[in-house]
């Protein structure tokens, strides 16, 4: 049976993707939010900022790319709950198949469904006079820490998905992720900040990946910030799992 | 009222127990399902119906009792029973965003049979569905989807069948044609377990019908034996009104079906 591990697997993300494909408003919704944030603070909010030599797009693009996270990983819970609730997830448990490839199979989806979400931003960010240097190994590392991110957050959004008891609940949770990056180093330096918020901003995941891919972008050394953000990531992804584990098999028992 | 000896049952149960909480679904549950029969499992709201056929679909534990399915035990070989079984749910568990011919290629596949899109097609055609193929399930009516639901569940040729409520909020016309789609399962001598609340559908269906009551069986026995329970047939002369349900289908043009469906009735019974 494991042995279908991959095919089952393959056969499911094929379902799946298609859900995504035939509905790009879903897409569209989740990138809107964050261009809408990005025309704001550039065209509005941004000239009051200052970030040294650095445009102001360059200095925010990071951020907003964890926005977009944030805000698409809700759908692969609102995904994930419906199957739920329609009891075509039940139908797949009750079939001689790989049963946990129903949960990879959302998992693959959400990381296609981010990685268009994101090329769309970074789109509308060159257009908005986003430029970078960066070569195609900087690109890279940037790819692998947004994919990470969306792996961590994607596990945390299983959670309400499998065990949310109506559809607002499994949106919800997505909403203080979106609003993190707002106290971090994401749109305004932290040394700008009052002091618990400037430690709770300097302390909390956000702005270590923030961090990272700015300095990834800029072509300047990434330090420590990399070990930080990777850790964030990486434990993020652990305890998700785990817990998102634990709401499966709670619900196949 | 008891059956007669049975080698083998396609599915048995026995003390089967289940609460949640304080609330006792099941308390305990027995009965033996023959090879290549439809057996009715009846009862109202509640009766612990879908909670019996979750447990032997290995979706839920049973608190205690013994299940077994084709010979495998739920608790211990739930991997052997997934391979034996093919449910089909209360709610039609069709994916609507794919079209018809998708949802049965996706289950083809995942059942590894040879060929999926040919096996679409193919059901497709047995079970009306041809023209709509094509177009996503949302589009569908509702004793479509059943049809496709029931359809789904063919694909592997699992020796037993689960039908949870099939015609649960269906209209008179649509639960004929699933009538037609469970009758033709049987042709393929697939051991049927319907859930029902509709005592007609369990009559015009079942070869063996149990009343499930309070999370008891209270009776177990064919439509003859059932009959027998109660005092024998007064003859009446009554005069013949034709019922809403034989208007209905004889104004919109189903009433060739109706008198169909009839006659089977009057062979079974």
């Amino acid at each position: 049976m494991t042995a279908y591990f991959f095919s089952d697997t393959a056969a499911l993300t094929g379902r799946t993707l298609r859900h995504v494909t035939r509905s790009m408003d879903t897409i569209i919704t989740t990138a809107i939010t964050p261009v809408a944030m990005m025309l704001m603070f550039v065209y509005v909010f941004g000239g009051a900022i200052d970030t040294g030599s650095v445009s102001y797009v360059n200095y925010m693009l990071p951020g907003i790319l964890l926005m977009t996270i944030a805000s698409g990983i809700s759908y692969t819970a609102f995904r994930l709950f419906t199957d739920v609730k329609s009891g075509i997830f039940e139908r797949f448990q009750s079939m001689p198949i790989a049963r946990s490839g129903v949960l990879w199979a959302h998992v693959i989806t959400s990381l296609v469904a981010n990685l268009i979400a994101l090329v769309l931003v970074v789109c509308v960010a060159v257009l908005m006079g986003f430029r970078s240097g960066a070569g195609v190994s900087a690109w890279l590392a940037v790819a692998g820490v947004l994919l990470l991110f969306t792996l961590a957050l994607t596990w945390l959004a299983v959670i309400p998905g499998l065990s949310a008891s109506s559809v607002e609940g499994a949106g919800a949770f997505a909403y203080p992720l979106i609003f993190l990056p707002f106290v971090s180093s994401a749109f305004v330096p932290t040394k700008t900040m009052p002091g618990p918020v400037r430690w709770f901003a300097e302390h909390q995941p956000v702005t270590s990946i923030v961090n990272t891919i700015r300095n990834l972008f800029a072509q300047q050394p990434v330090g420590d910030d990399i070990w930080t953000a990777l850790a964030w990531c990486v434990g993020i992804l652990v305890v998700a799992y785990i817990l998102a584990m634990a709401a499966y098999r709670r619900k196949i028992a | 009222m008891t059956a007669q000896p049975i080698a083998s049952p396609a599915i048995h149960v026995q003390g089967l127990r289940k609460s949640y909480g304080k609330h006792e679904v099941l308390r305990s549950v027995d009965f033996d399902v023959v090879p290549g029969s439809i057996f009715a499992l009846l009862g109202s709201n509640g009766a612990g119906k879908t909670t019996t056929v979750r447990i032997l679909a290995t979706l839920l534990k049973a608190d205690a009792g013994a299940a077994s399915v084709n010979g495998f035990d739920v608790a211990t070989q739930p991997a052997n029973v997934r391979e034996s079984i093919s449910l089909t749910g209360q709610f039609a568990a069709v994916d609507e965003i794919l079209s018809g011919r998708e949802n049965l290629a996706l289950v083809a596949r995942l059942r590894h049979v040879e060929d999926p899109d040919a096996i679409a097609d193919d059901l497709l055609r047995r079970f009306s569905l041809n023209e709509a193929g094509a177009r996503r399930v949302s589009t569908y009516s509702g004793g479509m989807r059943r049809r496709l639901d029931i359809a789904m569940s063919l694909i592997g040729s699992a020796p037993v069948i689960y039908l949870d409520e099939p015609t649960a909020g269906l209209d008179p016309e649509a639960r004929i044609e699933v009538w037609d789609a469970v009758k033709e399962l049987t042709r393929y001598g697939t051991t049927v377990l319907l859930t029902t609340q509709y005592l007609d559908e369990a009559e015009q269906l079942a070869d063996r019908i149990a009343i499930l009551h309070q999370g008891r069986i209270i009776v177990n026995g064919t439509l003859a034996e059932l009959k027998q329970l109660f005092p024998p047939a007064k003859v009446e002369y009554v005069e013949k009104q034709p019922s809403l349900e034989e208007i209905f289908l004889a104004v919109i043009g189903g009433g060739d079906k109706c008198d169909a469906d009839g006659t089977t009735t009057g062979g079974r019974g």
